[in-house]
């Protein structure tokens, strides 16, 4: 934005007119704005090529028969996922970052996975395989999601409003939840039987192809109309990062934006979670991935490269995993990998949380 | 006019703050003087609503800071912390631009970008306007972070300790900045300092805060004495005539 300044008021000086003077807006250049979009432009062609790559790759009838289009429609249920997913994982650990103001953890941190892992070993624990078998279809998803949120809103509700309610009690708890819950989890796997923990550890691993297609007609329009909350608050997201007294001093009231935000990235997580199971490192590889590629505070601008990054890296695992080294059941893993050492790079180059 | 009503704030038996009866009047520079752990940055956070108070009512302007709407508060006092950290990357002219957030909600318009190049050039930013905040030093990133107040074009201005790690230069500049739109902006600017010497100079009012509890109150003159000052920051202080007005002496 370049325009020139008269001066209108008396107390002030004139603005240097001959200097070009750039917008306060989301690019201080015309140059960085470029870069975004260029970047943007990238991270769309490649998700389109790899979302066709999963459809078509393999595919044993010709391109264009009716039998080529039966498969991919087969197939088309796994990127859907996959999409799903990547912007859940996105908008939800961006949003979190965002109102934590820290770049370094997750929603995971706040104990929705070990919920998760809980929910699903207790059910193996208490009524057996059977039961897990039984305890599936859309009202088990549907229980996994509302459960989740009520923890969530209980905890931050709870946490955020008391006498000393602050954000780093609420993260200390939070983490202190999730570890109980773990080991919960784990002392109950150590009395399964072989073939019960076999079942479970098949739901615990965060795999696409393990998802159920039939719970999209609910996750999605959920997770879109969370998805859209965000986006519409992405003005206020941009004045809460800069702190809760920045944040009062301008206007909002933190605590209320705070829980808010929280409360949508606790859908966005549960419906995750409860979709392919615990991907602790994927939102935050995204994410610095995204800070890195958008390089500007505005949120309207990070949220679509957070979510175009997550597909580009969900779908590319896939497609290396599948295509590349056949090894279809571990992208989780590689994922978890590749997260985890993202996220010790970034600690010990900034040397710092 | 800031009204202070009975204003008390305890965090335990032993450390806490008020009753305060007091009233600053609008306009020109009020310093907030006195020891450390006294209450001065507490009392400064209560008038800007970032703290709570346990009793009594703080008034900005006639609205009650506990029950006016916070955007409408926005408009009329804004304040400044001591300790400023931002997790997002952002360049001097971004972080002006927060300033008109009270007014613009986040979409900034024609006018809104005019006002920030005013106060960039207000407080010399004009060259640094792109850069980012931590490519800055100490004394330019204060500056930036005192022009994003100054755009908020409040009425009432609260700094807690803008001085602080600055050296004599950068202090005096940012003194005479404030001095400056104390003067030409109209805004009545209330500040913590932990110089005597910077408030005797600079401001038109002092009040010495000693214990939670409001000391002394007094233009420099009346403040500037020797049992006055050695009693408030307990310490042996010697006022002399320097050549440019009144000098506490206590090294």
């Amino acid at each position: 934005m370049q325009k020139k300044i008269r001066r209108p008021g008396t107390a002030l000086r004139t603005p240097r007119v001959t200097q070009v003077r750039h917008g306060a807006s989301a690019f201080p250049t015309s140059a960085a704005k470029r870069r975004y979009f260029t970047i943007l432009l990238v991270m769309v062609v490649a998700s389109a090529a790899f979302g066709f790559g999963l459809l078509a790759w393999n595919n044993p009838a010709p391109y264009g028969s009716s039998g080529f289009w039966r498969i991919a429609e087969m197939r088309t249920t796994n990127v859907i996922i996959m999409a799903v997913v990547a912007f859940c994982q996105a908008m939800a650990t961006v949003s979190f970052q965002t109102v934590t103001n820290n770049r370094i953890i997750t929603p995971s941190i706040m104990g929705f996975e070990s919920l998760y892992v809980a929910i699903q070993t207790s059910t193996v624990y208490l009524l057996g395989a059977a039961g897990l078998i039984a305890f599936s279809g859309t009202p088990q998803f549907l229980f996994q999601i509302s459960v989740m949120v009520t923890f969530a809103l209980l905890l931050y509700g709870w946490l955020l409003s008391g006498k000393y309610g602050n954000m780093q009690v609420m993260l200390l708890v939070g983490i202190i939840i999730g570890g109980g819950l773990g080991s919960v989890s784990t002392f109950m796997q150590r009395l399964l039987s072989p073939s019960e923990f076999d079942l479970l550890s098949a739901r615990l691993f965060g795999s696409v192809t393990n998802a159920e297609a039939g719970y999209l007609p609910i996750a999605i329009p959920l997770c879109l109309v969370a998805g859209a909350a965000l986006w519409f608050n992405a003005r206020r997201l941009n004045l809460v990062s800069l702190g809760r007294d920045s944040t009062v001093n301008l206007g909002l009231n933190h605590r209320f934006e705070t829980i808010k935000v929280l409360f949508l990235v606790s859908i966005l997580m549960a419906i995750s979670t409860a979709l392919v199971g615990p991907m602790t490192f994927l939102g935050f590889l995204v994410a610095t991935l995204a800070y890195q590629f958008a390089d500007t505070y505005d949120h309207r601008f990070v949220f679509p490269m957070a979510f175009f990054t997550g597909f580009v890296v969900l779908t590319g695992a896939y497609f290396v995993m599948n295509h590349v080294f056949y090894a279809q059941g571990v992208v989780g893993i590689i994922i978890e990998l590749v997260g985890g050492s993202v996220f010790l790079y970034v600690i010990l180059r900034k040397g710092r949380l | 006019m800031i009204t202070l009503t009975d204003v008390a704030k305890s965090y335990n038996s032993e450390v806490s703050i008020g009753p305060v009866n007091l009233q600053l009047p609008a306009g020109g520079i009020t310093a907030l003087v006195g020891p450390n752990g006294a209450g001065k940055s507490t009392l400064l956070t209560m008038i800007g609503r970032l703290l709570g108070v346990d009793r009594g009512a703080i008034e900005v302007g006639g609205l009650d800071v506990s029950t006016t709407k916070s955007k409408d508060l926005a408009k009329i006092v804004s304040i400044l912390r001591q300790e400023n950290h931002y997790v997002t990357r952002l360049t001097v002219r971004q972080l002006v631009g927060f300033g008109r957030f009270p007014y613009s909600k986040g979409r900034l318009t024609l006018l809104d970008e005019e006002i920030i190049s005013r106060y960039i050039d207000f407080l010399d930013l004009g060259g640094l306007e792109d850069r980012y905040l931590d490519q800055l030093s100490g004394g330019q990133r204060q500056r930036a972070y005192v022009a994003m107040v100054l755009c908020q074009e409040t009425d009432y201005v609260l700094l807690d300790e803008p001085l602080n790690n600055l050296d004599m230069r950068h202090s005096v500049q940012m003194m005479q900045h404030l001095h400056q739109a104390a003067r030409e902006l109209g805004r009545t600017i209330i500040i913590v300092l932990h110089d005597i010497n910077f408030a005797c100079h600079y401001a038109d009012r002092i009040c010495a805060v000693k214990d939670g509890q409001i000391a002394e109150f007094g233009t420099p003159e009346e403040i500037m004495s020797d049992d006055l000052l050695s009693r408030v920051f307990e310490t042996p202080v010697q006022c002399i005539n320097g050549p440019r007005g009144r000098l506490a002496c206590f090294y």
